[in-house]
């Protein structure tokens, strides 16, 4: 197969940056996405040039590194698909590929394709835990989780974190980040001490971490490569106001 | 370079006598400990944020310690730990079908094909308990029953179901359960994290390990940071084979920039090749992906009984297929351990009987199960790595057979450690993956997940204290000359890197290097293969640093810098792993020498000449390295020719 990568470079957070064109031929549809930018890279070092600098780890789709804007989706084309788990395959030959950045004030840009998504991190650390010191944890069996609640719990548990929802969302919100880990652990009854206080918190940090509000548009649990459901925001929402009523703000 | 030289045998002093069961116990007894007010006096050092490193990160914090952590990655929520797919062993013998903990330490020994410490090994099954009971109250949905109790499966090398699960991402919600755990802490102001961070070296005074030097990877800097303790959690090393299913950016660096400071590295040649991961594509493959061993419970493994057989796997009648597991390990069958099963799938397609591109792959068909259960249930099992199956290849599983290829996974091999977890080096502790202490030679699916977790919540919290508490400590300053030396010769190195200028990439080497050692060093191993090896890498090392480029700067983030110091490390680590390996003239568990096997094909060990951790001292640089061998006791699990037939 050939292809055109229309790549965003920009070399640094302050520095500007534009979409730069390469050709890439010869490459397979066994291919992953990011392998042809490695094959890319290599041919840029070898020319003298900076290669294109982005996250990836795993390459498994399930560290929640890799973060692309591929023809204007988060993660390209594939539904539930991470951006190293995308094959070319999803591409014809001749094919002309836009290649960009997660776009989001929250997460600024830190050169080429990299950005910084610490502030997911802090939404976390405001309250997406359950108190539960080392040593301290009961029996396992002495609480019992029905098996519809312990799979809710798992479906939302499963987000990797990468920031396709913000990314894919017109306002740049992050309320499927925000509402699956509500979700998870306000479904289970370990997570009932914290439940409202977990959900006040979450939500200010969200908000002043600068990401927009919700809409209900959508755009964030289509382009989910682990399908968290748009309903769990309907659950922040009813998390949140019983927490109102409850009187804990 | 084969020349090294037998030093003292070294013994490891921490673990107390008694009998096996009162050990543990007896150990956190004597362990002096530290008052909560004098606790906020010490800092530890923790590198890495995986199972190991986040469990202990959070633990100490919440014990009243100042910690500072590192990872690479951009979140600690992205560890590697985050891929283990299939699940964590505990002996909470839920199901009644004889487990214990003595069964599970019986099992882990003989796994481990008798080349782990037997108090280590005792005190994992002990905690395994307590493991789970954690990961619950934090909130770690576990697969459930109906009835609300959790569920259990079965795992590879036993016959009882003691593995818990979480689908097929165990990993990932084990280890957001601690970086959750971890933020908390962050948040209450007692961890200072470092994301996008990269230790370079470690700082050695006065023989103690008393900081890091790291390099920011955002802004270049290389800095120090100093502390009472280093904690090293930065898992294992196989990505020296390039492919491997370890994450692109695990690497060696941490415990090999340990080891040449000092440190012993333990029996390098134990590393794990995986029985079912997706076999290569092409020369374009980045690294490897694993599916889950527990897919091993419902599929049965396959090939044609007839060389070069080229027909569908669904055109192939049922007899004319050969189960050969099953045929040649009936009371085990497709359960067998992963050493073997990966040496059997080799043997295979050795054979000619491999199926797919290059002959390089057996089936894993699901045919069976989906009529027997229906392809619900299966699906309510494996459908994320039916899918992840299906995404890699382009073939739908519940249609037709995997195809399954050993890959290098795991490395049993690491830093050196005692009872206590803690290296040669006072005050530098090792745990989860990039120790060798728990596995022995060969690593028990669902097995890594307990160790790291163990070592971090549980074992090394309890025995840091005892170290901290002793004291002794003088104060020590950015300004100590001992402190800017090794700083500035962690940024000479890079500068060296950045200076060659060369015309071959990074990668271009380091596939070659990982090239060399799947060939020659493994999953069969000889003295030929080895000798050849230990000829080439040095030449390989020599190459590197006189035609690798490294492009831009060092006052920036560059990626291909970050890469060029990994794989620089890995040409001096693949020395040792292979001279280990040369050394260790019997076969045993994951290192598989062909001149020691049984008349049938198996590993045979010698326990007369080797029943002991080889323990390897860095001799400096173009000197040998010292071998110092730490004998193994067996008390409780008689060593025998491992049968899973």
């Amino acid at each position: 197969m050939n292809l055109t990568l229309r790549i965003w470079r920009q070399p640094g957070p302050d520095a500007g940056g534009s979409m730069v064109t390469y050709q890439v031929s010869d490459v397979s549809p066994d291919m992953s996405f990011l392998e042809v930018l490695d094959v890319l890279n290599e041919r840029l070092i070898r020319a003298g040039e900076q290669p294109v600098a982005f996250d990836h780890d795993c390459r498994e789709g399930i560290c929640g590194s890799c973060a692309m804007v591929i023809n204007g989706r988060p993660h390209g084309p594939e539904q539930t698909t991470t951006t190293c788990q995308l094959h070319l395959r999803s591409f014809r030959d001749g094919d002309v590929i836009d290649v960009e950045p997660w776009r989001a004030r929250p997460f600024p840009v830190i050169k080429d394709l990299v950005v910084d998504r610490s502030a997911f991190d802090r939404i976390i650390s405001s309250g997406g835990y359950i108190t539960s010191p080392t040593g301290s944890a009961p029996e396992a069996h002495s609480i019992l989780v029905p098996k519809p609640v312990a799979d809710l719990a798992f479906e939302n548990a499963t987000c990797i974190g990468c920031g396709a929802c913000v990314a894919a969302c017109p306002n740049g919100s992050a309320m499927l980040f925000t509402a699956a880990k509500v979700a998870h652990l306000n479904s289970l009854p370990q997570g009932q001490p914290e439940r409202e206080s977990r959900v006040l918190s979450m939500v200010a940090t969200m908000d002043a971490e600068g990401f927009g509000g919700c809409t209900n548009t959508g755009e964030c649990a289509a382009a989910c490569p682990k399908g968290i459901p748009l309903s769990s925001i309907a659950n922040l929402n009813r998390e949140y106001l019983h927490a109102l009523r409850a009187g804990r703000a | 370079m084969i020349d090294y030289t037998v030093g003292e045998d070294i013994v490891d002093r921490a673990a107390p006598d008694g009998p096996i069961e009162a050990r543990w116990d007896t150990r956190r007894f004597t362990a002096k400990l530290v008052n909560p007010s004098n606790r906020r006096k010490h800092r530890i050092i923790v590198v890495g944020t995986g199972l190991a490193g986040g469990s202990a990160g959070a633990t100490l914090a919440e014990q009243g310690y100042q910690v500072v952590q590192f990872c690479f990655q951009d979140s600690p929520r992205r560890a590697h730990s985050v891929a283990a797919q299939g699940g964590i062993n505990a002996a909470k013998d839920y199901r009644n079908d004889g487990d214990s903990i003595h069964r599970l330490f019986y099992d882990t020994v003989k796994g481990g094909d008798f080349r782990s410490r037997e108090s280590n090994v005792y005190r994992l099954a002990q905690v395994s308990v307590e493991i789970i009971d954690q990961c619950v109250a934090q909130g770690v949905p576990f697969a459930r029953e109906y009835g609300g109790l959790l569920d259990n499966r079965s795992f590879g090398g036993v016959q009882v179901s003691r593995t818990f699960y979480a689908r097929g991402q165990t990993g990932q919600q084990l280890l957001i359960g601690a970086y959750q755990a971890l933020s908390r802490q962050i948040a209450a102001g007692n961890i200072e994290m470092h994301p996008r961070t990269e230790m370079l070296d470690l700082i050695v005074i006065d023989g103690r390990a008393r900081g890091i030097v790291a390099r920011d990877l955002i802004t270049g800097e290389v800095r120090t940071y100093l502390a009472d303790a280093v904690v090293l959690a930065t898992g294992g090393y196989g990505n020296i084979f390039y492919l491997s299913t370890n994450a692109k950016g695990s690497n060696a660096t941490a415990i090999w920039r340990a080891h040449r400071r000092g440190a012993y590295l333990a029996n390098p040649c134990y590393t794990q090749i995986h029985p079912t991961c997706i076999p290569r594509s092409g020369e374009h493959q980045s690294k490897l992906t694993l599916m889950s061993e527990s897919l091993r419970n419902d599929g049965r493994i396959w090939v044609p009984k007839r060389k070069g057989d080229t027909r569908a796997p669904n055109e192939i009648p049922e007899d004319e297929r050969d189960y050969y597991l099953e045929r040649i390990y009936p009371s085990f069958g497709n359960l067998v351990p992963r050493d073997i099963a990966s040496r059997a799938a080799k043997n295979q397609c050795d054979e000619g009987r491999g199926v797919g591109p290059g002959g390089l792959g057996v089936y894993l068909d699901f045919a069976d199960a989906i009529a027997r259960l229906g392809r619900d249930a299966v699906e309510a099992r494996y459908g994320n790595l039916f899918d992840m199956y299906q995404r890699i290849t382009g073939e739908n599983p519940y249609e037709v057979p995997m195809r399954i290829y050993p890959a290098i996974h795991y490395a049993m091999g690491g830093l050196w450690v005692d009872y206590d977890l803690q290296s040669n080096l006072a005050g530098l502790f090792v745990i989860g993956e990039a120790n060798f202490s728990d596995h022995g030679a060969n690593r028990l699916g669902a097995s890594a997940l307990m160790q790291g977790l163990a070592d971090g919540y549980f074992v090394l919290p309890a025995t840091i204290n005892d170290y901290l508490a002793r004291g002794g400590l003088d104060p020590v300053g950015p300004e100590d000359p001992a402190v800017r030396q090794v700083q500035s010769e962690a940024l000479d190195r890079l500068q060296r890197l950045l200076s060659v200028r060369g015309e071959r990439t990074v990668d271009s080497f380091h596939r070659e290097l990982g090239a060399l050692l799947w060939d020659k060093c493994g999953m069969a191993r000889s003295d030929e293969s080895l000798r050849d090896a230990l000829e080439r890498i040095p030449k390989l090392r020599e190459q590197f640093w006189q035609s690798v480029t490294v492009p831009g700067t060092g006052a920036e983030l560059n990626q291909e810098l970050e890469k060029a110091n990994r794989v620089a490390d890995f040409l001096e680590f693949a020395e040792l792993l292979a001279l280990d390996a040369l050394v260790r003239t019997e076969s045993c568990g994951g290192h598989f020498r062909v001149e020691s096997q049984t008349p049938d094909g198996e590993a045979r060990r010698d326990d007369e000449n080797f029943s002991h951790v080889a323990a390897w001292e860095f001799g400096g640089d173009g000197r040998g390295p010292v071998l110092h061998k730490e004998p193994l006791q067996f008390d409780y699990v008689h060593p025998t020719q491992r049968s899973y037939a």
